[in-house]
């Protein structure tokens, strides 16, 4: 590099130069943006290396499970900055979602050492964690000689931070302080409301604020568009189907799946009035403007309907609205974004997240080396990289967020949904109770969803037959 | 004979002689093994409290997991459709199996080069079989979706619906396993010795009580055997039901395959998963003893009357 552009890209990383003036002078120097950002990342390597220890474990590898994904892309993109800064080698099998979590699990339970660290979700860490399967990593985020200084775990945002961290006991409050950090957050996504707004313009109608609102503009979608349905949702019977934005919209109305009692037992709590008004709603919503197959619907579906301009809205994962107005889909540039509080009594959305996070498996032999990978994958300068130049959304760190050629290229793009995700934010983290029958009840309830659009079933039969059935499973697994 | 042989000690065995018939063995053995040792491992698992997300409560049930099926529905939902499926699509494929042999069952180049292509559903994976109809039958751009708007079935829900979920996902069945009932059935037929026929022919009997007199009799053993291959294979179902409706909607399809699959590896629930399956043995195991032991009898029936 050469000393002019070197000494710049020094002086922003010192903080004595702000984005703008580090792109003017660069450019100035007839030095593009994209090179800039790859100047940047390389001069950002540097200075992590100056302060700490990374060659520690220079000559060894680690192996990594990882699901087919931007983030996993991003991380690829990057994999040379982390071998060249370390000296290790990074092995890595990658495998789609619809089979990467039994992957994970075959793995972890045959005591597989062959993965040092893998992809997971914070829920998977409720049997992961109590089965014995991953690290604690509090052990090496609070150890100095294991840490990078510049490492900043403060910086992570707080909902998702203490979503992936709990103590084990069913029903223990997430990030509680005796709780353990089985996985570090690295890509997040918030359940808010992707729209159509080229759609919404020609039906004349707003982008809803509320459950009302939604279940009104999805019906008049669905009238007015031909070969359009109102709303996207997941159907699936899947655990997934009820944690994006059903529970989103149902944790809003102050709603809860579980009641956490004095002595610690839970119990059902979807057969509340509340509850009961909220699924009704819901119900109608989907039989009135969902999918025709919405029972078969998982993120995929709910996904490439929008970007195909099959359907008008989506109230699902926040980056599945980023992706589709990108690349090849037919409504890329169309679609807009909006934080949705379905609750009117209510300030602010609260939307449930999913956490994309990196667990370190407890059969690894090299633990310390992968956890030096664990700490570049989810460090500042990887989680800037990827935002401002991959598609690594949402990130996870305040600094990242706060970072303006981030911003600025989201804004620019993606309309609305850097002010969604601030809005969301501080009400964002995971609305299930903690407990190791998460996935046997989730799918149970979207079993129950089902049967309640089809018509099998009404919704408060329905609702007192799964709390009937979720109170007896917790009882036989001794948590009720 | 060597005179000087006779009285003499009979000369022992060359030890690799000896262990000839071990060594020819040890494959059977080998495989012996490597299939009695996980049925006896599940059996001990399926006789226990075992969910690998609550290490701390795994122990001996002794036979709980298996006296709580008798008070849940969820159990019995399960047999029924399995059952049920297993009925319709055995039954269904039977029918049109052995219509099809029938129609092939003169040896003409057109017919063998039919029978072939008929051949083409059974080569194609069943999940890859799935996920081609799910999209045939998907109510934006499928296919079959528009045909069933064309001959006045609006709005018709395929496996997204409870009422027709069943229909979709036999019918996915049928058009994979059929040709397999045929081209057992097409065998058999064409094995069969023609005397019989002639003679019928030349007694001017008509054809279609050649074929429940003649026919049918003789085909019998050959349809037991296509039957009992397709009924195990039928009730272990579940590639084709995950890919479709992982089980859904509700628990409409919620067969045995798929709910211990769930079971494992969503729920990490090993003691039931384990007492499902072993429920599911003994019924293949039972089904297979009936259908054995009727195609021994007419066997030796046939042998008889020979």
């Amino acid at each position: 590099m050469y000393d002019k552009e070197k000494d710049l890209i020094d002086a922003f990383l010192r903080g004595q130069m702000d984005r703008r003036a580090l792109l003017r002078g660069l450019g100035a120097l007839g030095v593009t943006a994209s090179t800039a950002g790859v100047l940047l990342n390389s001069a950002a390597t540097r200075a992590m290396a100056a302060d700490f220890d990374w060659q520690r474990h220079a000559g060894t590898g680690v192996k990594l499970l990882l699901n087919k994904h931007p983030y996993t892309d991003a991380m690829v993109a990057n994999l040379d900055s982390f071998k060249e800064l370390t000296g290790m080698e990074v092995e890595y099998d990658v495998f789609p979602e619809d089979v990467y979590f039994d992957k994970v699990t075959a793995a972890l339970s045959s005591r597989s050492s062959e993965y040092d660290a893998f992809m997971t979700g914070a829920y998977m860490t409720w049997t992961y964690g109590p089965a014995g399967w991953i690290t604690d990593l509090n052990e090496w985020i609070g150890d100095p000689d294991k840490t990078n200084p510049a490492y900043a775990w403060d910086d992570m945002l707080e909902g998702v931070k203490a979503s992936c961290a709990w103590n084990g006991r069913p029903g223990g409050e997430l990030g509680s302080p005796d709780a353990k950090q089985w996985c570090i957050p690295w890509g997040y996504e918030q359940n808010n409301l992707s729209y159509n707004a080229e759609m919404l313009e020609r039906i004349g109608a707003e982008p809803p604020r509320t459950m009302a609102e939604l279940v009104e503009v999805a019906a008049k979608a669905t009238k007015d568009l031909d070969g359009v349905y109102g709303i996207g949702v997941r159907g699936s019977r899947s655990w997934a189907t009820i944690h994006p934005g059903f529970l989103s919209g149902y944790a809003n109305f102050g709603e809860k799946d579980l009641n956490v009692g004095g002595d610690g037992r839970l119990s059902a709590a979807m057969a509340t009035d509340g509850s009961k008004a909220f699924h009704r709603q819901w119900v109608e919503m989907i039989r009135n403007s969902g999918a025709a197959d919405w029972s078969s619907h998982t993120w995929y579906q709910v996904g490439t309907d929008l970007g195909a301009g099959k359907s008008a809205m989506i109230y699902d994962a926040d980056i599945l609205g980023y992706f589709m107005n990108g690349g090849g889909n037919a409504m890329a540039g169309k679609l807009a974004y909006a934080p949705f509080a379905p609750n009117p009594g209510t300030e602010a959305p609260t939307p449930n997240i999913w956490i994309w996070s990196l667990s370190m498996s407890e059969f690894s032999r090299n633990k310390d080396a992968a956890w030096y990978f664990l700490q570049w994958a989810s460090g500042p300068e990887h989680g800037l990289f990827g935002a401002r130049q991959m598609d690594f959304v949402n990130p996870v760190r305040k600094s990242v967020w706060a970072d303006e050629m981030f911003r600025e290229r989201i804004a620019s793009n993606y309309p609305g949904y850097v002010d969604m995700h601030d809005v969301s934010a501080p009400g964002a983290s995971i609305k299930f109770t903690a407990q190791p029958l998460f996935f046997d009840l989730t799918t149970e309830w979207a079993s129950s969803l089902q049967k309640m659009v089809a018509g099998e079933v009404g919704v408060d039969e329905g609702l007192d037959q799964l709390a009937a059935s979720v109170d007896r499973q917790l009882k036989d697994a001794g948590l009720g | 004979m060597d005179a000087s042989l006779i009285g003499a000690p009979p000369r022992r065995p060359s030890a690799a002689r000896r262990l000839l018939p071990y060594l020819l063995s040890l494959p059977a053995l080998l495989v012996c093994i490597g299939i009695l040792v996980p049925f006896f491992t599940a059996v001990y698992y399926s006789l226990q409290r075992f969910r690998l997300s609550q290490p701390w409560n795994r122990g001996m049930n002794w036979g709980e997991n298996y006296l709580a099926f008798f008070s849940d529905p969820g159990f019995w939902n399960t047999l029924e459709v399995s059952l049920v499926y297993t009925g319709l699509t055995v039954g269904i494929e039977l029918v049109l199996g052995l219509s099809i042999a029938l129609l092939l069952q003169r040896r003409t180049r057109l017919n063998n080069a039919i029978s072939i292509l008929l051949l083409l559903p059974l080569m194609t994976a069943p999940a890859l079989a799935a996920l081609m109809w799910k999209l045939m039958t998907n109510p934006n751009f499928g296919i079959f979706s528009y045909f069933a708007t064309v001959l006045g079935f609006e709005d018709f829900r395929w496996g997204s619906s409870p009422d027709s979920a069943l229909f979709t996902v036999v019918l996915v069945d049928v058009w994979v396993y059929t040709p397999f009932m045929m081209i057992l059935l097409l065998a058999g037929l064409r094995s069969l010795p023609q005397q019989p026929f002639e003679a019928a022919a030349l007694d001017g009997v008509p054809r279609l009580v050649q074929f429940w007199r003649i026919t049918l009799p003789m085909l019998t053993p050959h349809i037991l055997t296509a039957t009992l291959f397709r009924m195990l294979e039928s009730i272990q179902q579940f590639d084709i039901i995950y890919a479709m409706t992982q089980g859904g909607p509700g628990d409409t399809l919620m067969v045995f395959q798929v709910e211990a699959y769930l079971d494992f590896f969503q729920s990490t629930n090993v003691g039931r998963s384990a007492a499902l399956l072993l429920i599911l043995w003994a019924i293949t195991f039972f089904l297979s003893n009936v259908f054995i032991k009727n195609w021994l009898r007419l066997r030796e029936r046939a042998g008889g009357e020979a």
